[in-house]
C-alpha cells in the first residue's frame, strides 16, 4: 500500500526539509519504518525504545488518532494520508 | 548552553520582555531562548519558562501594596518589566464556606471564585493575559485558541481590547452561551466539525503553518504560567499560609501541573512555610483519562473519545496529563471522576451552600471533592480550597430539568399565604 506521511515543520530538519514524504506498507507501522529507512535521525522521533509510539508526537490516520484503532498495528490502504503533529498541543 | 528554536541569538537580540528568561525541556533539560514554540528542537517535549535564579524577589509586604491583578507576581510570570496588555485579570475572591465545609466533614474550605474573573468570567483569562503580553513582545498581530469555550471568550475579548486579530477555533457543538460570548468581540470564529481533540489537532497544523500566536500550541510556554497565579492567590489570601487540600478540575491537565509549580515556587520563595498542599484532579466520568492514570499509577495517557455534559472537561487526549498525574502524585493527593448526574448535584450543592454559580466544570470540582470526603481522602482536619474556574450562566441547560418549576400564582396575598403554608 502507498500512502503519504505529512511532517511537523520541527521534524523536516531531519527530511532535508521535505514536509510530506511518500511510503509503503500494510500498516502504520510497516510505513513509519518505510521512511525511517530512508531518514534514520527521524526513527527515534517517532518510535519509542520499545518500539511503540514516540510519546511526544500523535500519530492521525485519515484524522483518527492511530491510538482508537491498534497504534502501530492498524492497517492501511492505497492513498491514505499521516499525519504525524506535535503532542505539546491544547489545555 | 542557551540555542535559539528558529534563528542564531544572543542576550541581545532577545526582546525587553524576557530578559531574564530561558525556555527549557520538561523532558531533556535542553535551553532556549525566548521564541514563540513550545516544543523542544531536541527531544520534541514540552518547553517551559525557567527563570533567573538571581532576580530580586518581592517581600510578602512588596506584593501585598501592588494593584490587585495577576501582575502582582510578574517576577514569577513569563515577561520582565510593565506588561502593556491585560492589566486587571486575576486576583479573584477566596470565599470562605462554612456549609459546604460541614457537609464534606472537613476543618474549613474555602472557594477561589474565579467564576467572577474579570473579563470573561473563567481562569482563561489569566492564561490569555501572560500569552497575549508574549505575542505582543514577539510583534505577533494575529492571536488565535482551540477551545472548550471559556478560552475562545477570553482569546477573543482580550484580542479585542488590545487591538489585535484573533481567530479561534472550536468544536461545531458547543454551548451556544459560549458561542455567543465569543462572537460578540468581533474574532474570526470557526466551527470545526469533531470534538476538541479534533480542534486541538488542526490547531498544532495551523500553528505550523500561518505564524500566528496560538495561545495553546505555539504560545504555551508563556500561556499555562497564567495558572500558577490562582496557587498564588490561595497562599496570599489565606494571609501567607497553605490550605491543605486543593481541589481542581483536570480538562487538559494543565491547571493542575501549574498549581503544583505555583505552590512549590512560593514555597522556595519562603513565602509560605507548611508542606505544599495535597493535589487533587476531578474530571467527569465520561472523559477521564488523568484520573484513570493515576489510578493506574504509572504509565502513560490513554485517550478517550468525550461522552460527558462537562463540555469545558472534556479532553481526550489531554497534553499536560502526565505532568497532573505526577504533580498529584507527588503531593500524595488523588483524582475522582463523577457522574454527569453528580455533577449537576454538585453546581446545585455548591449554589445552595456558598451562593456562588459555577459551569458544569465546577459541578465536577465539588462533586468530586464530596466523593474525595465521603471515601476518607479529604478528613475533618482538612483545610480545602476547591478551585471553580467558571461561571454557570454559560452552561443553564444542564439544569433546566434539573430544578423544580417555580409556581405560578395569581398577585393575591392568599396566594402567597398558601404557599407559605405549604413551605
Amino acid at each position: 500500500m502507498s500512502l503519504t506521511i505529512s511532517l511537523p515543520s520541527v521534524l523536516s530538519r531531519l527530511t532535508d526539509g521535505s514536509r510530506s514524504l511518500s511510503a509503503s506498507g500494510n500498516t502504520v507501522g510497516e510505513a513509519v519504518a518505510d521512511v525511517t529507512r530512508r531518514f534514520p535521525s527521524l526513527a527515534p522521533r517517532l518510535v519509542d525504545d520499545a518500539g511503540q509510539p514516540y510519546p511526544f508526537v500523535t500519530f492521525y490516520l485519515n484524522d483518527e488518532d492511530i491510538r482508537f484503532s491498534g497504534g502501530f498495528t492498524a492497517s492501511v490502504r492505497d492513498g491514505d494520508e499521516l499525519t504525524i503533529v506535535s503532542a505539546v498541543a491544547g489545555g | 548552553m542557551t540555542a535559539s528554536l528558529l534563528a542564531p541569538t544572543d542576550q541581545t537580540d532577545r526582546p525587553a520582555a524576557f530578559s531574564a528568561l530561558s525556555l527549557v525541556c520538561e523532558n531533556c533539560g535542553a535551553r532556549f531562548d525566548p521564541e514563540p514554540s513550545a516544543i523542544c528542537l531536541t527531544c520534541l517535549g514540552p518547553l517551559v519558562p525557567e527563570y533567573d535564579p538571581n532576580r530580586s524577589l518581592p517581600s510578602r509586604a512588596e506584593i501585598q501594596s501592588r494593584p490587585r491583578s495577576l501582575w502582582r507576581y510578574r517576577e514569577w510570570l513569563p515577561f520582565d518589566g510593565t506588561p502593556t496588555l491585560s492589566p486587571d485579570s486575576g486576583f479573584t475572591p477566596l470565599v470562605e464556606a462554612p456549609e459546604l465545609a460541614r457537609r464534606l466533614g472537613v476543618a474549613r474550605l474555602w472557594v477561589k471564585n474565579d467564576a467572577v474573573s474579570h473579563p470573561t468570567l473563567s481562569f482563561k483569562d489569566r492564561v490569555v493575559s501572560t500569552a497575549i503580553n508574549a505575542a505582543h513582545a514577539f510583534g505577533l498581530d494575529v492571536i488565535a485558541c482551540a477551545s472548550t469555550g471559556n478560552l475562545a471568550n477570553a482569546v477573543a475579548a482580550h484580542a479585542a481590547r488590545a487591538g489585535k486579530a484573533a481567530w479561534i477555533f472550536i468544536p461545531h457543538d458547543l454551548e451556544s452561551a459560549k458561542v455567543l460570548a465569543t462572537g460578540v468581540f468581533a474574532p474570526k470564529l470557526v466551527r470545526v466539525r469533531g470534538n476538541y481533540d479534533d480542534v486541538n489537532r488542526l490547531c498544532a497544523q495551523v500553528a505550523d503553518n500561518f505564524g500566528w500566536g496560538v495561545v495553546n500550541v505555539n504560545l504555551r510556554a508563556y500561556y499555562g504560567e497564567g495558572s500558577k497565579t490562582m496557587a498564588f492567590e490561595i497562599i496570599e489570601q489565606l494571609g501567607w499560609r497553605a490550605p491543605t487540600a486543593v481541589v481542581a478540575p483536570m480538562a487538559g491537565g494543565a491547571l493542575a501541573t501549574k498549581l503544583h509549580r505555583g505552590f512549590r515556587e512560593f514555597a522556595g520563595a519562603g513565602l509560605f512555610e507548611q508542606a505544599l498542599p495535597r493535589l487533587y484532579g476531578a474530571q467527569a466520568a465520561g472523559c477521564a483519562p488523568i484520573v484513570r492514570l493515576v489510578e493506574r499509577g504509572s504509565g502513560r495517557i490513554e485517550p478517550e473519545i468525550p461522552a460527558t455534559i462537562a463540555r469545558s472537561l472534556a479532553i481526550g487526549n489531554p497534553a499536560d496529563g502526565l505532568t497532573a498525574a505526577r504533580g498529584i502524585a507527588d503531593t500524595g493527593g488523588w483524582a475522582a471522576a463523577v457522574s454527569d448526574a453528580d455533577l449537576v448535584a454538585g453546581i446545585r450543592l455548591l449554589a445552595e451552600t456558598t451562593g456562588i454559580f459555577t459551569e458544569t466544570a465546577g459541578g465536577v470540582t465539588t462533586a468530586a471533592a464530596l466523593h474525595l470526603a465521603k471515601t476518607g481522602r479529604l478528613g475533618p482536619t482538612d483545610e480545602v480550597v476547591l478551585c471553580i474556574t467558571g461561571n454557570g450562566l454559560k452552561t443553564l441547560d444542564p439544569l433546566v430539568d434539573a430544578l423544580p418549576p417555580a409556581p405560578l400564582i395569581a398577585p393575591k396575598l392568599k396566594e402567597v399565604a398558601a404557599l407559605v403554608e405549604a413551605a
